[in-house]
């Protein structure tokens, strides 16, 4: 029993566990407040099918931030990786995979010129995602000119940007704001390749490789600082939330499930209370909420307390899903054209080249979903046993584009969508159809009612330039104070955004912290 | 082949201003200083080294000068805008500098413009700001209230670029004393905004302007009447993040301190480069027109002159190129004098040509039913999309590589504000057309693409006009392809390149470029490639001219920025 | 009917009082007030300020924007939107008002009038829809602009109460300041609030725009024995600012209007700090306020009484060392006070009752131009409030 007024985390997504774990270890009383009826949020596993596990939204890491992973000791508290450093082969009907991992290649047909400008592509970029990845840990600047100390973060950044030298320093500032595709047009002549890095590009996003900064998506989804590269969690993504569960428990904190929290009770400007859908109220004058920013600012908190500007800001946050999921349950390994049997467990890509994902998202922006569409596809069950039967395989795949305002609504695209689904399964697994045993669909809409993202976006809101770092979520509120004071995000709405990161858990950890009491 | 002489119809008291003719001997001649490319650009350095005393040569491959900037007479009695064709981003500064008005310029501001939609109305941009407004409430009573303050945010901007517009942006990677003080005056002007106008600043050139105007508004077609200006001359779509700045490139005009206004030059855009001319020939400057440069020499890393096709060499310890990045350093410059990077930079440079244009001389005033007759917004632009879905599908088929096959028109009759450009009761009518790819699916245009290509726009222009076709006495069809060979604008692009934040400011035209000067000593870049971008701005070949006279050491003659407080 | 899209034809409108105030008008002087034409002066603008002050005089206030807010959420909505606590705006009653953007600076000020049970109107001298329409997020309210459908006309002057007595209008003996009152005119509902921008006795008729010309002939019949005229916007500008109230885009920037943002005002640097109240819910630009109330404004807004006679119009003010330390905003040889006075904008730091403060005056005689520095004294009180103004019941003259 927590005795003096506790320090509330809504949500046990991952975020809010490592916050609560952060703050239970500086000796606070954390009570954490879960929804659902199992810890994880987004970050989670479940059996989709009698015996058959799979990672529920994200299923491969590759930001978990290193000094959670270290400050938590989630080793100790059960994350093993079933696989680190997976491998990214990207399919292609008619010719050998690409693979690759990091700057290196190592399998597929390039031209020698395609070849040479690989490595120095990927090194180059490399550099420029670690600029990104030094602020993850940092929390964004204000940029006032009367209160130069809060712009700090912003010079440290210039340094960092012009610590890269000068001719890094000015391609970098040259190619942030830029078109994946541009870039990629610029150094390399294979669609295939140009294609696998797109992806990366776009991936969780409502871009699209011609788009501008789909550059700075590709390089925050390289700003991990990690060493263990892309990694399959071991038991699938809830593995990484349990541990996370078992270090904030650990530290001392509580986590309630089922307990949704419906407002959030103000008196004074300040944080008063949670109240929760069974009508309990908690007091507490410390509330941190890894909800996304519009459930938390407009539906828990009520704009009423926010001014009207903000307000305005946070209900224009552009938080559109164009991803889905698909969990298909086989009866044996599939075989994919191209692709050498010891590389099915990695990570595989369906983009045969840019203008494949080109045509693909303009289906998205017209609220429709792509007829063909990028896949990212993972068999955790070549390394995991733990997934499914012996012998029996999970194919965990990320669809995109599938925009949760699909025009006529989901409830009849599904029958379609799934088929469609098949079919491009079909063609570069000839013969998958037959292992099916089971499937499920989880469109933007299944995320946004089962998890609660607002829009069933995976990164709480679009990772694009103006809505990161001082802009994440929105101007005004990036520091993941909110204006209520006693009130914090710490979730994927906050910098440094979405991914199984921590990294906003973290930051808003120490934020609390070191607030005067 | 004879061109007729682009000039003034009305007035008819213009005669040839081009002193040199193709010269047939093998010359040299020694110059102080040689502008490359006689557009407004390329006049105006010249203008403000004569200016200085320099001893200046202009050198213009076509037999007619002003580059982009013309009015020709195509088909006789009419004269045509037919590159650029209207004028608001004019350097008030230069203008005045220049003593444009003095040497025949007059810009005249035409009355607003209008949108059509698909059901028989219009959204009419009145100049009167109340009626404009409670014409946007017809559609939406929120946004027309929202329009005003959709007003304050892009003047906001706008008047953040301005300032930076008749300066030479700093290298954000050198310590050089004037880099860190220009470093600072770009944060000091930052820092003017106020903290929530810098990140909205910060956004604003991140954004797309689909994204962006609906932060302001509500009704589809209230958003189309804006998003236009988003993607003129430019590669990209409305949904596209960048083209909010793009907005603002057409924004930050003006005529007689009438922020974001257009006007008109009477006579034609060519009037404009005519009055620079004339500005340049009064201070002892030289243009000669038929007289295509070849090769910019360079000995030792420096420049010593130009060659022209036909041989003939000047020499000049000065030359500036109003050429576009790739044409001055793929063309006139031997690649084997250049970096291996500099070479790369200059291939992947952004020049992507993305629209049309087509010229039409008329019998008589076509109608236009949802207006009707006699209405003010006749004399301003017209456009035909009604909802950002079509914009975003007319980028969509250029994509793919072809033209939109529901375009984007900015359609104006500048006869109906100017009598000089066509006889009584004939009109002119300039139809802007995007987009319209620099290449049809990889391949060259035929003349089967631009009879088709004209037909896609006759079309839809008559489906608001049915009149329209049968008044038309002459068409010139200006696809990409003929903006390239005629003008020389590589790909057709309009802007000398993409205006993406990529290829803005510090990073106009490359990295390490940026402030006019190029790999050779005396090598100048001065066109639209140039901070701070196209339009007929002059600005960029303004601050090239004062590069040039700091590194001569000599006094400088090119105005800074009107401060606007 | 001419279609709705040919509005562009009749650029500046008439207001309902058209056909009146244009048959008054024998100067034939008008002013844009943005959709519409008003009165600038009818006969004679010091003859027109003396009715004012003297008897009463009408002015058409039909142009000026009114939005109705309606709804559940009403009241929390309003609450959130201006500064002070409308709560204590009780139904049938008027008040005052600021409303500011997030940075705490004024966007506008006016007045919310309770008219029923969850069911305001609110009068600006800016158009206000979007700003309240995005301030509506989260709030069950309707906001409609109504400006179209009420004619308007202020009633101002001593006499103006015996006017209203003599139409019949009994309910304004009971009527004190900052009340409102319905009443019947032929069969149709008229609104009496006792309100005003002269600081002077005086009431606000509020009408269907039908029945304007009705009103109109009702007042100056009834007001034949009293003095009655018609008086145009030079006049009201002189009560304005006899009476010291301020005026959006004269005497600050509209928050929301602002391209220079550090142009704009704080409630608590245009004296009004007696609006802003931090004890009720939160409002926009409550935590700015808070902020500014610790670190302390940059400007205030002064009266001043100006040495001498000229009108100190777009004077620089100096202090004691020379120093230019702010502007005047408005400017006036006020016949009540006769005396030269101004509203100024003046650093925080100078300003207070206590410091001297200098006017640079330039005015001509007979194109001579010629420049004099004036002592002013700041004054904390309106420059004229007659007694008359919050007396109830009203006095007869």
């Amino acid at each position: 029993m927590i005795k003096q007024k506790p320090t509330v985390v809504i949500g046990a997504g991952h975020n809010g566990l490592v916050a609560a774990a952060y703050l239970a270890r500086a000796g606070q009383a954390v009570l954490v407040l879960e929804a659902g009826a199992h810890v994880g949020g987004a970050a989670a596993t479940h059996e989709f099918f009698k015996g058959f596990r799979v990672s529920s939204v994200s299923h491969l890491t590759s930001l978990l931030d290193p000094v959670v992973h270290n400050d938590l000791s989630l080793a100790r508290h059960g994350l093993v990786f079933a696989k680190t450093h997976v491998k990214s082969v990207a399919l292609a009907v008619d010719q050998e995979a690409l693979v690759f991992e990091g700057a290196q290649l190592l399998a597929g047909t390039l031209s020698e010129l395609d070849r040479a400008a690989f490595a120095p592509f990927v090194k180059r970029m490399q550099r420029f995602a670690s600029v990104l990845g030094r602020q993850h840990g940092r929390v964004p600047p204000r940029l006032q000119w009367d209160r130069l100390i809060d712009a700090w973060p912003a010079a440290r950044f210039g340094l960092d940007v012009r610590r890269l030298g000068r001719e890094d320093m000015r391609e970098f500032l040259r190619v942030i704001t830029m078109a994946i595709q541009d870039v990629l047009d610029e150094e390399f002549s294979s669609d295939h390749l140009k294609g696998a890095l797109a992806m990366d590009a776009v991936l969780g996003t409502k871009l699209g490789p011609r788009s501008g900064n789909t550059v700075f998506s590709y390089l925050h989804r390289h700003s991990g600082q990690g060493h263990l590269g892309v990694a399959l969690p071991q038991g699938g993504m809830g593995a990484v939330s349990q541990s996370l569960a078992a270090a904030a428990r650990d530290a001392g904190a509580e986590i309630r499930l089922n307990s949704k929290v419906t407002s959030l009770e103000v008196s004074a400007g300040a944080v008063a209370a949670v109240l929760l859908e069974s009508g309990e109220r908690v007091e507490a004058s410390t509330v941190l909420s890894s909800l996304d920013p519009k459930t938390t600012l407009l539906a828990l908190l009520g704009a009423r307390h926010l001014d009207t500007e903000l307000a305005q800001r946070v209900h224009h946050f552009r938080s559109i899903g164009t991803a889905a999921k698909v969990h298909i349950a086989l009866s044996g390994l599939p075989q994919f054209r191209g692709v050498q049997p010891e590389h099915v467990g990695e990570r595989l890509l369906i983009c045969p080249s840019a203008e494949y994902a080109d045509e693909a998202f303009n289906a998205a922006k017209y609220q429709r979903y792509s007829e063909q569409p990028l896949m990212e596809l993972s068999v955790p069950t070549v390394y995991d046993a733990t997934l499914a039967p012996p012998g029996q395989h999970v194919l965990s795949a990320i669809v995109q584009y599938a925009p949760y305002d699909l025009k006529g609504g989901w409830e009849q695209a599904r029958a379609p969508f799934e088929a469609l689904v098949m079919q491009v399964l079909e063609r570069y697994a000839p013969g998958i159809g037959k292992l099916v045993l089971a499937t499920e669909l989880l469109t933007p809409v299944d995320l946004e009612r089962q998890f609660g993202m607002t829009g069933g976006h995976w990164h709480h809101g679009e990772l694009s330039m103006d809505q990161a770092l001082m802009l994440r979520p929105v101007h005004g509120i990036a520091q993941y104070q909110m204006p209520v004071q006693g009130l914090f995000l710490c979730g994927a709405g906050a910098h440094p955004g979405g991914g199984v990161m921590g990294s906003a858990g973290r930051n808003a950890a120490a934020v609390v912290l070191k607030r005067p009491s | 082949m004879y061109e007729r002489e682009a000039r003034c119809a009305f007035s008819r008291r213009q005669t040839s201003l081009a002193t040199g003719q193709a010269v047939g001997s093998r010359v040299t001649t020694r110059y102080d200083a040689i502008v490359v490319g006689a557009g407004h650009n390329g006049l105006t350095s010249a203008a403000f080294l004569a200016k200085a005393g320099l001893k200046v040569l202009v050198l213009e491959k076509n037999p007619y000068f002003g580059g982009a900037t013309v009015s020709r007479e195509l088909h006789a009695g009419w004269i045509y805008s037919n590159c650029s064709y209207v004028c608001g981003l004019l350097r008030p500064e230069i203008y005045r500098s220049l003593d444009l008005g003095r040497h025949g310029l007059q810009v005249v501001p035409y009355g607003g413009g209008v949108g059509f939609t698909r059901d028989g109305d219009v959204l009419g941009g009145y100049v009167d700001k109340e009626v404009k407004r409670r014409e946007i409430a017809r559609y939406s009573s929120k946004d027309s209230d929202a329009y005003l303050r959709y007003g304050r945010d892009v003047m906001r901007q706008c008047r953040l670029v301005r300032s930076l517009l008749m300066r030479t942006p700093p290298d954000p990677t050198s310590l050089k004393p004037r880099d860190l003080k220009e470093m600072l005056y770009i944060g000091g002007e930052f820092g003017k905004l106020g903290e929530a106008a810098i990140y909205d600043t910060l956004r604003f050139y991140t954004m797309s302007i689909a994204d962006y105007l609906s932060e302001y508004f509500e009704n589809d077609m209230v958003k189309a009447n804006f998003a236009g200006s988003g993607i003129i001359g430019t590669a990209l779509g409305v949904y596209s993040p960048g083209t909010a700045y793009v907005l603002l490139h057409h924004y930050m005009g003006d005529v007689d301190g009438q922020m974001g206004a257009w006007g008109f030059a009477r006579g034609g855009m060519g009037a404009v480069s005519q009055a620079i001319a004339r500005s340049l020939q009064s201070m002892g400057g030289e243009i000669r027109v038929n007289s295509p440069v070849a090769q910019i020499v360079t000995r030792g890393g420096k420049v010593t002159g130009v060659a022209l096709d036909n041989g003939d060499e000047f020499e000049a310890p000065v030359v500036l190129s109003a050429l576009d990045p790739k044409r001055t350093f793929l063309g006139l410059l031997s690649e084997q004098s250049l970096d291996a990077s500099l070479v790369k930079r200059a291939r992947n440079f952004k020049i992507r040509g993305s629209s049309g244009k087509i010229n039409i001389a008329l019998d008589g005033l076509p109608s236009f039913p949802a207006l009707g007759p006699n209405h003010p917004l006749l004399a301003g632009d017209m456009h035909f999309l009604d909802s950002l879905e079509r914009f975003e599908k007319a980028y969509d088929d250029f994509k793919r590589g072809t033209w939109s096959k529901d375009p984007y028109l900015d359609l104006l009759m500048p006869t109906m504000t100017d009598p000089t450009m066509a006889p009584p009761g004939k009109h002119f009518m300039s139809v802007f057309v995007q987009y319209v790819p620099a290449l049809i699916e990889g391949r060259a245009w035929t003349a089967d693409d631009r009879e088709a290509f004209k037909k896609t726009v006759f079309a839809q222009i008559s489906r608001y006009s049915p009149d329209f076709e049968k008044l038309v006495l002459h068409a010139e069809v200006r696809t990409p392809q003929e903006l390239e060979s005629e003008v020389g604008l590589t790909e057709g692009n309009i802007f000398q390149g993409e205006l993406t934040f990529d290829q803005l400011l510090f990073n106009r035209p490359f990295p390490g470029f940026a402030q006019y000067r190029g790999p050779a000593k005396g090598l100048y870049l001065c066109g639209s490639g140039s901070h701070p971008g196209g339009g007929v701005m002059a600005a960029p070949g303004a601050n090239a001219a004062r590069e040039v006279l700091l590194d001569l050491r000599r006094p400088t003659t090119v105005p800074g920025s009107w401060s606007d407080d | 009917m001419r279609s709705p899209r040919a509005h562009y034809l009749q650029v500046v409108k008439h207001t309902p009082f058209h056909t009146r105030t244009h048959a008054a008008n024998q100067l034939n002087l008008w002013h844009r007030w943005r959709d519409y034409t008003v009165s600038d002066a009818y006969f004679d603008v010091a003859l027109e300020y003396t009715a004012l002050r003297n008897a009463c005089a009408v002015f058409d206030i039909s142009p000026m924007t009114k939005h109705r807010i309606s709804g559940p959420d009403a009241l929390p909505f309003l609450n959130r939107l201006v500064t002070r606590d409308v709560s204590k705006i009780s139904e049938g009653r008027v008040g005052y008002c600021v409303w500011c953007d997030d940075r705490g600076q004024v966007i506008d000020d006016g007045t919310i009038f309770h008219l029923g049970q969850n069911d305001y109107r609110l009068c600006s001298q800016e158009r206000q829809l979007d700003w309240l329409v995005r301030s509506a997020l989260g709030f069950d309210v309707q906001i409609r602009e109504e400006t179209a459908e009420i004619a308007a006309i202020a009633l101002q002057g001593p006499t103006s109460a015996a006017v209203l007595r003599a139409m019949g209008i009994s309910c304004i003996e009971s009527l004190t300041p900052f009340s409102i009152s319905v009443v019947d005119l032929a069969g149709a509902p008229l609104m009496i609030s006792r309100t005003g921008f002269t600081g002077d006795l005086g009431y606000e008729l509020w009408v269907a725009p039908t029945h304007a010309e009705q009103l109109w002939d009702a007042l100056f019949e009834a007001g034949a024995l009293y003095g009655i005229k018609p008086m145009g916007t030079h006049a009201l500008e002189m009560a304005r600012i006899e009476a010291g109230f301020i005026q959006a885009g004269v005497d600050f920037l509209p928050a929301d209007r602002a391209i220079r943002t550090d142009r704009t005002r704080s409630p608590f640097e245009l004296d009004l700090t007696w609006l802003v109240d931090f004890n009720k819910d939160h409002f926009t630009g409550r935590a700015a306020l808070l902020f500014e109330r610790t670190r302390g404004p940059r400007y205030r807004l002064v009266r001043l009484d100006v040495e001498g006679n000229k009108p100190a119009k777009d004077a620089y003010i100096y202090d004691d060392k020379r120093r230019v330390v702010g502007a005047v905003t408005s400017s006036l040889w006020s016949p009540m006070c006769k005396a030269s006075i101004a509203l100024a904008s003046v650093e925080v730091t100078r300003g207070s009752p206590s410091d001297t403060l200098w006017a640079e005056i330039y005015y001509q005689k007979e194109l001579k131009w010629s420049r004099a520095n004036a002592r002013c004294r700041v004054v904390s009180e309106a420059f004229y409030t007659p007694a008359r103004r919050k007396l109830t019941p009203p006095p007869n003259i």
